[in-house]
């Protein structure tokens, strides 16, 4: 096997190669992490590499494949992880000052499951800080360019984990997703990103932006490497309250069996609140989307139109619910034991130390949700901001119930606009909080979502990727994947892949 | 404080209310894993969760549910089919996650009560909640002169104690208590201890502060039925602060308003010491601390079958209890009263359970041993003797082998070496001495001593052999049974009655 373009392989391909002894754990691994130190300096992928990990990692792969051992789906594949995820012993900043330095005792359940799984974890992915933010300008540290067109942002807030995947400096990655923060980068970079339904993955070890939103999930090139970290990562956790009991997907299945079906029978559902029927959307991403419409249509799909009217709320009552709990969740930064420090003179004040280290450790939009948090949540203002917005939300839910009544997946494009540049929308909060307009509802409701490359708009000049979310029922994340996969299979057939239009990095 | 109690209780009517902190006694922590063991190093019992690191989730802990449901059902409390934590919001060092998970509008137990009893009469203080949330860690402030933060050179903070399962007992406002008020306090915190204790949830150790009790207080003009503003004590760590806590504050507070001053509404700390309160933080300016349920825990909602269930194995209860003792032991009212004043119930109960006639037991537990411990300012019960000893005592007095001052040489020796009843008869030599040959020798050498005695006794004049009992009782150490010498110096002396 070509040692060149080992970085280019699926997960699929690469674990297959691996456990048949093709190639070795380690010159996976080794291809990898030199695709990364030849593209890092553009993209910024990356806020931390692990190289010495991640060729020890794989080497126990190697070893255990030497000793006869039977490797699971993912031995030997490269991951990148979103640096919101606890990694025991490796630097994990949320992409914040405040936790510059900070290594952490204790791994996140999904670490855990990667590694278990014989996953090679490169490093640490850039994101918005504390996963505040749709373009990943928010990192402390630096933003990371999209490899579709440097000048321009990878997404967010888990733009390094996409970034990562699209510059093919590794085969799968772990980001999170609060309000979109998977399937959005995901789209405007070209990949597949899933948000997997709410409590289907341990929050264990992910550093808290809005706990009863919040969850990891995967970002893959195809829809069926997807499943395969999908696959590897969910699973009840004991040690997760709000983790669903006795949840087993067979996501990779229903993947590989997706891209060889037909979807005849099958009801979609087009939302009329999420295709731009109000303005505010891209021609080019609306063009796309209709054309995935069509494709569906084609592989026998029956397209319906159902409306969820509550989904106009869904921005409003997500900036409500998110800041609140953000603002409780992000008390404990205080200098006081783990973390940044600012001032301890042995003059200064607890008080003063602690106003000293979250004024410098925390970024402009992190405080900024924190005040609106605090505010929402402050006696006398509760029902209005906070209660009102929990209500909303059960009529999100509700209208999702009337619209699956009729609709067996409902679709829309994962985002109003392709990637925008770098910074463009930084001066104005609200033009940076509209990109998550179509994927706030399914993370109010909690239910699954994936965002499958539907096409390219060159509207602004640069051919963009555009995606198409694709939205089911609560735990039905396997029909995300198999819709997906019928999806990527047709139009991968009539157009090719959108990546193959990647523009190749400068070396 | 120059005013007179009996005077400020006729002018004013005292308004009460309690708010009790019980840690409970489960082997792991509310939300984790990890020991609530007492006098551990410091910070080695913590992991992620306790110490709130970025990722902790916390798991409730299935036991401490359960004893909070316990204590709901043994103070006749409803208990809710759903509920949910929150978070209390608030920054402090000892607060790992600055924010507590605790019970805001939804507890687990509500609307019950529990009847005390004080001087004859019955009180019933009503519960307004029962709820359960987590203990915070523990400063330590080095340097400065108060031991408070402010001024401190250094803060050091354990959090071996954070995250301990704590439940907060929240009475209604007790009014129409008027002079009995401090009474009632601590008559209240003690069946509520004696209940946390019986229930086997807690070991309810108010000087380790597994028992807390804030203290609110306040006074409204007689009759006026217009409540005061009231103040929180904290800090109150033993029974008898209690109560002189209530008491300090009514006279406190009446000091303030005979003056025509008005009540600050704010915490306040009593000193051990001077017995008195002093202000602590003002609550003028109540902290919002901007409760909202905790996100990161599923509702509670206890099944009733399992409810039902819990409410069938409770314990007989310490009212229950004291009502069938006092039948079973034969005790006046008034007997039992006393007897649950000191705290010795349970103490005497068992010491009849192990072969003491009821009386005896009661005797020891009210006399000697009551005696004992006050000099020691404890309970009779937290002397280092178990109910089985003094048992025994009481059998070995009642079959002569002792006699009653010997029995009470025998507690000294059993408290000071924590030797066993025998081994300190034994070590001790104090078993009475009812050889009749060494009575007898001990009984000519007291005639041959005191021949003109001897001589009036041979002359008739019986009741001269008392001198010579003496000496025998003298030489014997008081080992010997008096009636006995006297019975063996007579027949010596060859007389007869």
């Amino acid at each position: 096997m070509s040692q060149t373009n080992l970085h280019e392989l699926s997960a699929a391909a690469t674990a297959t190669a691996v456990a048949a002894g093709q190639v070795s754990a380690v010159e996976v691994a080794q291809a990898h992490l030199d695709r990364i130190s030849q593209t890092d300096d553009q993209v910024r992928a990356f806020l931390h590499i692990d190289a010495d990990g991640a060729l020890a990692a794989a080497k126990a792969v190697d070893d255990r494949k030497a000793a006869g051992d039977r490797l699971g789906p993912l031995a030997g594949v490269p991951l990148a992880m979103k640096d919101v995820v606890v990694t025991r012993g490796l630097p994990t900043t949320a992409g914040s000052k405040i936790l510059q330095g900070w290594r952490p005792p204790y791994d996140a359940t999904v670490t855990r499951k990667i590694r278990e799984a014989g996953m090679v974890m490169l490093g640490k992915t850039n994101m918005d800080e504390f996963a505040m933010g749709s373009s990943t300008e928010n990192s402390a540290y630096h933003p990371t360019h999209n490899p579709w067109d440097l000048s321009r942002v990878p997404g967010g807030s888990s733009g390094g984990s996409s970034a990562a995947v699209a510059a093919f400096q590794a085969p799968l990655s772990i980001g999170t997703d609060t309000g979109g923060s998977i399937r959005q980068p995901a789209a405007v970079t070209g990949l597949v990103g899933h948000k997997p339904t709410y409590g289907s993955v341990s929050r264990r070890g992910l550093i808290a932006f809005s706990s009863s939103l919040d969850q990891a999930g995967p970002f893959g090139r195809t829809v069926q490497d997807t499943a395969l970290l999908f696959d590897a990562i969910h699973g009840h956790d004991p040690q997760d309250s709000t983790s669903i009991p006795n949840t087993r997907f067979e996501a990779t299945a229903a993947a590989v069996e997706g891209a060889r079906a037909e979807l005849a029978g099958l009801r979609v559902g087009v939302v009329r609140e999420l295709t731009g029927a109000s303005g505010g959307y891209q021609a080019g991403v609306l063009d796309s989307f209709f054309k995935a419409v069509e494709i569906l249509r084609g592989l026998g799909a029956e397209i319906v139109e159902v409306g969820c009217p509550s989904f106009d709320y869904a921005l409003a009552a997500y900036y409500l619910i998110a800041p609140s709990e953000c603002s409780s969740n992000l008390a404990r930064f205080d200098s006081v034991r783990y973390g940044l420090r600012v001032g301890d003179d042995g003059e200064r004040s607890l008080e003063e130390v602690m106003s000293l280290t979250r004024e410098q450790g925390f970024g402009a939009e992190v405080k900024r949700r924190i005040m609106i948090g605090t505010y929402a949540l402050s006696s006398g203002y509760y029902d209005a901001y906070y209660g009102q917005a929990q209500k909303v939300r059960t009529l999100i839910a509700r209208d999702f119930d009337n619209a699956f009544a009729q609709a067996d997946v409902l679709i829309s494009p994962t985002s109003p606009f392709v990637a925008f540049g770098i910074g463009e929308r930084v001066a104005d909060p609200m033009a940076m909080y509209v990109n998550d307009l179509c994927t706030l509802p399914a993370s109010l409701a909690g239910t699954p979502a994936i965002s499958v490359p539907c096409g390219l708009s060159d509207e602004l000049g640069p051919r963009l990727p555009v995606g198409l979310q694709i939205m089911a029922p609560a735990l039905a994340d396997e029909r995300c994947f198999r819709v997906g996969a019928a999806f990527e299979a047709a139009y991968n057939a009539a157009n090719g892949t959108v990546l193959s239009n990647i523009p190749a990095l400068g070396a | 404080m120059t005013l007179n109690y009996d005077d400020v209780v006729t002018r004013y009517d005292p308004v009460i209310g309690l708010e009790t902190h019980v840690e409970l006694g489960t082997a792991s922590k509310m939300f984790c894993g990890c020991s609530t063991e007492f006098g551990a190093p410091a910070n080695t019992h913590t992991c992620p969760v306790c110490l709130g690191l970025p990722g902790a989730l916390p798991v409730a802990n299935a036991s401490a549910i359960e004893y909070t449901i316990r204590i709901g059902l043994a103070l006749n409390c409803s208990i809710a089919s759903w509920c949910r934590f929150a978070r209390k919001n608030y920054f402090y060092p000892d607060m790992p996650k600055n924010f507590q998970t605790s019970q805001y509008d939804e507890p687990l137990c509500v609307e019950g009560y529990l009847d005390v009893d004080v001087q004859g009469n019955t009180y019933r203080v009503g519960i307004e909640r029962v709820h359960l949330e987590e203990d915070t860690g523990k400063n330590t402030h080095v340097g400065g002169a108060t031991g408070r933060i402010h001024g401190a050179e250094y803060s050091l903070v354990d959090y071996n104690r954070a995250g301990i399962p704590l439940v907060e007992i929240v009475t209604k406002p007790v009014e129409g208590t008027g002079e009995l008020a401090p009474e009632v306090a601590k008559a209240y915190v003690t069946e509520l201890r004696d209940i946390l204790r019986t229930l086997g949830v807690s070991d309810v150790r108010m000087e380790q502060g597994s028992l807390r009790c804030d203290v609110n207080t306040s006074l409204s003009l007689a009759g006026s039925g217009v409540w005061g503003t009231r103040t929180e004590t904290k800090n109150v760590n033993s029974l008898r602060s209690v109560e002189r806590a209530v008491r300090s504050e009514m006279l406190r507070q009446a000091e303030i308003l005979d003056a025509g001053g008005r009540i600050k509404q704010e915490t306040r700390h009593f000193q051990e010491t001077t017995g008195t309160t002093r202000s602590g933080r003002s609550k003028e300016e109540a902290t919002d601390y901007r409760y909202f349920p905790e996100p990161d825990l599923v509702p509670l909602a206890p099944a009733p079958e399992w409810v039902a269930e819990i409410r069938g194995s409770l314990p007989e209860l310490p009212a229950a209890r004291r009502t069938r003792l006092q039948a079973e032991l034969g005790l006046s009212t008034e007997d039992l009263q006393q007897m649950v004043n000191a705290g010795v119930v349970e103490a005497v109960a068992s010491t009849v359970e192990a072969g003491a006639a009821a009386g005896e037991a009661r005797n020891w537990w009210m006399g000697y041993l009551a005696q004992l411990a006050n000099a020691r300012d404890i309970e009779a019960p937290a002397l280092p003797i178990t109910p089985v000893q003094v048992a025994r005592l009481i059998a070995l007095v009642s079959d002569g082998t002792l006699s009653t001052a010997l029995a009470r040489q025998a507690v000294d020796g059993v408290l000071e070496t924590g030797a066993d009843v025998d081994e300190v008869i034994a070590t001790r030599g104090l078993a009475m001495v009812s050889d009749t040959s060494a009575l007898t020798d001990a009984a000519d050498a007291a005639i041959a001593a005191n021949p003109d005695v001897a001589e009036k006794v041979r002359g008739g004049k019986v009741a001269a052999v008392g001198a010579l009992v003496g000496a025998v009782m003298k030489a014997t150490r008081g080992q010997a049974d008096a009636a006995a010498v006297r019975t063996i110096l007579l027949e010596r002396l060859s007389v007869s009655e």
